[in-house]
């Protein structure tokens, strides 16, 4: 029984908690350059879910036989290879995705999800396990880019999936354009990032800074990289107290929802309405 | 040399590869804690990008492309880099000892921003000619170096301020790489208002 839970574990980390887009923060580039549209963020997840199964399994049964100095340049002439084959399949299937994903196809050959993957987990664990923390951590990429697009889409042009959103026209209210610009995709995902640190703290009661520093996360691609991201920050001291003895914050502002944020300070408000 | 600087400017600050292409968002974030790394990776990034660039595309247009190979073009050039990346790693190390020792650490990392594959997919793209394809790639590097340091500044600043708690670390880096993205939405218009 225990060894089942640890199997479903293994795919239902990539979901929530090791989320690899909002916790994790892999593979950064196509979720802000492909998701102005919810079909697109569904696409895109799609691809990188075949090509990450596909190389999680090939590197994970080559673990063996690749020698240990040059596996770095190895996987990623797999993933290479599993990329070229993935567009030819696209190409000939679903021209349409394939044009208005355009260079980011070639470019998860470098989406650091999957050499990351890879590295911390397929080249030590063996082939079922490693499929299976592919679809999870496919899964969760997915859902991350298909609700940034989905938001989007429905923000910045009012429709989605193509169709147009009928209470936005009737209204008369006018999509918000920036959302569909490169700085609404940089918005929406840090709103995205900033819910998700705050549901994470309160489903697993943990710290959200941990999770978020690279350096807890073994899947960085070498020891220099993660040289550099422990660095310091330039102020690295404590920042002098606004109030005397900051760390005594009354117990009633730990509330969730008290400070002003989204969710909770909108369910707060409504709590506060239904007892008047 | 119009076409040239009309290349230059368009990458540099139209076509910024950070913030209006979203090619290196990872290291963008990653490294513009402070300054120091973030001048470093960008000179690296310009080295390399104009080194593989002056590989790639005479390799692509005379070997890939008349032997009908074009398709073969992302493994072909992810190679390239991987080895330039080796080979120049190996030659500062022994000629500049000072030069390695600025920039080393981030040659590794270069192989897998996405922006140099990115800009080396696109220059074939866009069919530009050889000497367009270097300005292009070094015009790239340049509005790289130039977001790169735009934004350790505002970071800077920004770990001074009091932030909301469910917002620090990322989040917030992400608000402000929005709000800094759409300053660089005012250039849009600027190269038919210098170039007529």
């Amino acid at each position: 029984m225990a060894k089942k839970n640890s199997i479903l574990n293994e795919f239902l980390k990539g979901i929530i908690k090791e989320n690899p887009l909002l916790v994790l923060t892999l593979g950064t580039c196509p979720a802000l350059a492909v998701t102005t549209s919810a079909s697109n963020g569904l696409g895109m997840g799609a691809a990188s879910t075949a090509v990450l199964i596909l190389s999680n399994s090939v590197i994970s049964l080559l673990r063996k036989a690749i020698p240990d100095r040059i596996r770095i340049p190895a996987y990623i002439t797999i993933i290479a290879s599993l990329v070229t084959v993935l567009q030819f399949l696209l190409q000939a299937y679903v021209p349409a995705l394939n044009a208005s994903l355009g260079i980011f196809i070639p470019l998860i050959t470098v989406n650091c999800i999957i050499l990351g993957r890879a590295e911390a987990f397929a080249n030590s664990h063996g082939v079922g396990r490693s499929v299976l923390d592919a679809l999870g951590m496919g899964a969760g990429f997915t859902l991350a880019l298909f609700a940034i697009g989905s938001l989007r889409e429905i923000l910045g042009f009012g429709t989605f999936f193509g169709i147009q959103m009928p209470w936005i026209t009737e209204n008369g209210l006018r999509p918000m354009m920036i959302f569909g610009l490169p700085a609404g995709g940089f918005a929406v995902f840090g709103l995205m990032v900033a819910l998700m640190q705050k549901l994470s703290r309160r489903f697993y009661a943990r710290q959200p800074q941990a999770t978020m520093d690279r350096q807890h996360y073994p899947g960085s691609i070498s020891a220099h990289t993660d040289a550099i991201y422990e660095e310091k920050e330039v102020f690295d001291g404590p920042r002098p107290p606004r109030v005397p003895g900051a760390d005594a914050v009354p117990e009633a502002m730990k509330e969730p929802g008290i400070l002003a944020g989204g969710k909770n300070a909108e369910s707060a408000d409504k709590d506060k309405e239904e007892a008047k | 040399m119009k076409e040239m600087l009309i290349i230059l400017f368009s990458v540099i600050l139209i076509d910024n590869l950070v913030l209006s292409r979203f090619l290196g968002v990872c290291s963008f974030i990653g490294l513009t804690k402070n300054l120091k790394n973030a001048m470093g990776m960008s000179v690296a990034v310009i080295f390399v990008m104009m080194v593989a660039t002056g590989i790639t595309y005479p390799v692509y247009w005379s070997l890939l492309e008349p032997l009908k190979l074009g398709y073969l073009q992302t493994v072909v050039f992810i190679l390239v880099i991987a080895s330039v990346v080796q080979v120049l790693e190996a030659i500062i190390r022994k000629l500049f000892p000072p030069l390695y020792k600025a920039m080393g650490i981030y040659l590794p990392l270069i192989t897998t921003n996405c922006a140099i594959l990115g800009v080396m997919l696109i220059n074939i793209q866009e069919t530009y000619h050889f000497g367009g394809a270097m300005m292009s790639s070094f015009g790239a590097g340049v509005g790289y170096m130039l977001a790169m340091f735009l934004f350790s500044g505002v970071r800077e600043k920004m770990a001074k301020a009091d932030i909301p708690e469910f917002m620090k670390g990322l989040p917030i880096t992400l608000m402000a790489a929005s709000i800094v993205s759409v300053s660089f939405m005012g250039f849009k218009g600027v190269i038919e208002n210098l170039f007529g």
